[in-house]
């Protein structure tokens, strides 16, 4: 694993907090990890003093807890219960009229959250009927990624192949180093990255650096708290279709849509018209939808997926394997959101192993 | 020009509901010019006959007059709306349902024998047929006022059949029950409030009954890890909705364990 060329300069903690500085004053909406009531959120900063100081997360299946850390750290926590998908396509958004463009910096994006971005470019923004309201919103976006030096009990990047470092989509990339010295490895990805790098005090970064915060994405990459099970999930969740284990996932499934709406690459929506009392007015407005909702496969007659095994069938198959048939890549990215923040608990790994196991011995 | 009619009706209930569309205060206005209202007990002692292209009707079914009565209704209404949990499954007078009505009767009446009740407290739709249901405890303004836009329109009102989370994930509300912070019946209760209470750090308590697709038996191991015992679990499910019968069937088993045990 090798750091980008040239190699990684060094920014302290006042760093951080110019890059913040400097960014607002270029007119962006700075949007990064803030604490809010019982939750690291993503949220407009102020300034880096809005950035989480020393807050670390406990995170397992259907559970989330913030935590005092023993060191001062800014982004050593896992699976939010927000992603960088309501920025670029948000929760609820009016169709036919004008829309302000924030032009938004996001400050913290995980590797996960990175390629999360490119799985909704390649949905919301290819060709051949690009969504211009999201491509407007995207080309803004001047994204500061942060490599994860400590993923959560829920993460499993490093078996669907993306983090824990971020190789593409960044303008520039941070590596948190806490302990005696706090400071951040910093490299550029992209012109407009170099040029901030530039406006930036920094350092040089010491061979001893360079060689540590290898070792630390290196670590990390083996101390993820989940693993896909290495088999062609693609081909499974196809063979899997007609298997028991979806009426046994229903018997614990609420329904309730959690894990869509915290997945950063879950994308459906349902549309809505309203009208005033009078009729002079109306407006066209889209909404995230759920592929759990009764409504969302309802055609003349009632609902195509009537059971919640079916429902959940078709959410898993279409992260796993059809998203391949669809878009050309998986639609998961190995965040464990849809771990942590389902009530219930259902976890997307430990079912994939049981599918695969099943088959297996059946 | 003839504006459609509009009748709002009362049954067993506290009305919450009717109050709701008075509360309606910037588009009260509008509502009057572009319907005319022939019945409104809460608002007017004027009662001008049907037939009416829209009633809203308000409460459960509790008497045998007034059995009689929605039928009539019925038959004199285009388009018939139940508003609110009493109409919609019942409401908190539902509770007798599971209960020994004359032991009630004798503790609150000196006179139990003047009384006419039913023997169960029903839902409008148990007895004739409902076009729309707006649900809540009371119902939403914004759901009515886009009610009575959409079918002064033609149009389909918007009333979505998913769960509370839906609109607390799309508000950016985190969850109070993966944080440990609640208990909370929005997982299985339908969306349309705009997630109020969990907004404000509180619990979802049901008021607008089971979702679409409401799973209340795969919520129970969930509470108990929240920290409620069966018989609080019990008293969760049993407030405004409690005879709803998806979340009735699951309150009566945990109940009949407890009692097992």
């Amino acid at each position: 694993m090798l750091f980008d060329h040239p190699p990684p300069e060094v920014i302290d903690r006042a760093g951080l907090d110019q890059l913040v500085k400097l960014l607002r004053a270029d007119g962006y909406t700075v949007i990064g990890p803030t604490v809010r009531g019982d939750a690291i959120v993503l949220a407009e900063l102020a300034n880096g003093a809005d950035l989480p100081d020393g807050i670390g997360v406990d995170t397992d299946a259907g559970r989330y807890r913030l935590r005092r850390r023993g060191d001062r750290a800014v982004f050593n926590h896992s699976a939010g219960p927000q992603s960088w998908k309501q920025f670029v396509h948000p929760p609820r958004q009016r169709l036919d009229g004008p829309e302000t463009v924030h032009r938004y910096a996001f400050l913290g994006t995980r590797p996960c959250d990175l390629a999360a971005l490119a799985v909704l470019d390649g949905v919301l923004g290819a060709a051949p009927h690009p969504d211009e309201r999201y491509l407007a919103r995207r080309d803004e976006i001047f994204v500061v990624a942060v490599n994860c030096v400590e993923p959560g009990s829920t993460c499993f990047c490093a078996s669907m192949g993306i983090g824990p470092k971020a190789d593409r989509g960044y303008d520039l990339v941070l590596t948190e180093r806490t302990g005696h010295e706090h400071r951040f490895l910093i490299s550029a990805g992209s012109v407009a990255g170099e040029e901030m790098m530039d406006r930036l005090s920094h350092r040089r970064a010491s061979g001893g650096e360079i060689a540590a915060g290898l070792q630390a994405l290196d670590d990390a990459a083996d101390s993820m708290g989940r693993t896909m099970p290495e088999v062609d999930l693609r081909g499974l969740l196809v063979r899997a279709r007609r298997s028991d284990h979806w009426e046994e996932v229903a018997n614990r499934c609420l329904a309730c849509a959690n894990c869509t709406m915290v997945c950063p690459t879950c994308f459906c929506t349902t549309v809505e018209d309203t009208t005033d009392l009078e009729g002079d007015h109306a407006e066209r407005w889209q909404r995230w939808g759920s592929c759990f909702d009764p409504d969302f496969s309802f055609v003349h007659g009632g609902p195509v997926r009537e059971t919640v095994g079916s429902r959940y069938r078709q959410w898993m198959s279409h992260k796993l394997s059809t998203w391949y048939d669809q878009f050309g890549t998986s639609g998961c990215v190995g965040c464990g959101r849809c771990i942590a923040w389902c009530p219930a608990g259902i976890d997307l790994t430990a079912e994939a192993a049981a599918l695969a196991e099943k088959e297996e011995a059946p | 020009m003839n504006r459609p009619t509009l009748a709002v009706w009362k049954f067993t209930s506290c009305d919450g509901c009717q109050l709701t569309l008075l509360d309606c205060e910037d588009e009260l206005l509008a509502v009057a010019e572009a319907v005319e209202i022939r019945h409104f007990p809460e608002a007017t002692r004027k009662d001008l006959p049907g037939p009416f292209d829209v009633s809203l009707v308000e409460g459960s079914i509790s008497t045998p007059r007034e059995v009689e009565r929605i039928k009539r209704i019925r038959e004199e209404s285009g388009l018939l709306v139940a508003i609110g949990a009493c109409a919609t499954s019942g409401g908190i007078q539902a509770l007798r349902n599971f209960a020994d009505l004359r032991e009630f009767q004798r503790i609150v009446y000196p006179h139990p024998e003047f009384l006419a009740s039913l023997e169960h407290v029903t839902p409008i739709a148990t007895h004739v047929d409902v076009d729309y249901e707006l649900r809540g405890c009371p119902i939403d303004k914004r759901q009515l006022v886009g009610l009575l836009s959409a079918l002064l329109k033609g149009r389909r009102p918007d009333l979505p059949k998913g769960s509370v989370c839906n609109d607390c994930k799309r508000r950016g509300v985190t969850c109070l029950l993966v944080e440990g912070r609640e208990p909370c019946l929005g997982p299985i209760t339908q969306a349309g409030c705009g997630a109020i209470c969990p907004s404000y750090g509180r619990g979802c308590y049901g008021c607008f009954g089971p979702s679409g697709s409401t799973r209340p038996e795969a919520l129970i191991p969930v509470l108990r890890g929240a920290g409620l015992d069966d018989p609080g679990i019990v008293r969760m499910l049993r407030t405004y909705n409690a005879a709803a019968p998806q979340t009735a069937a699951v309150s009566t088993e945990l109940e009949g364990a407890g009692d097992d045990a």
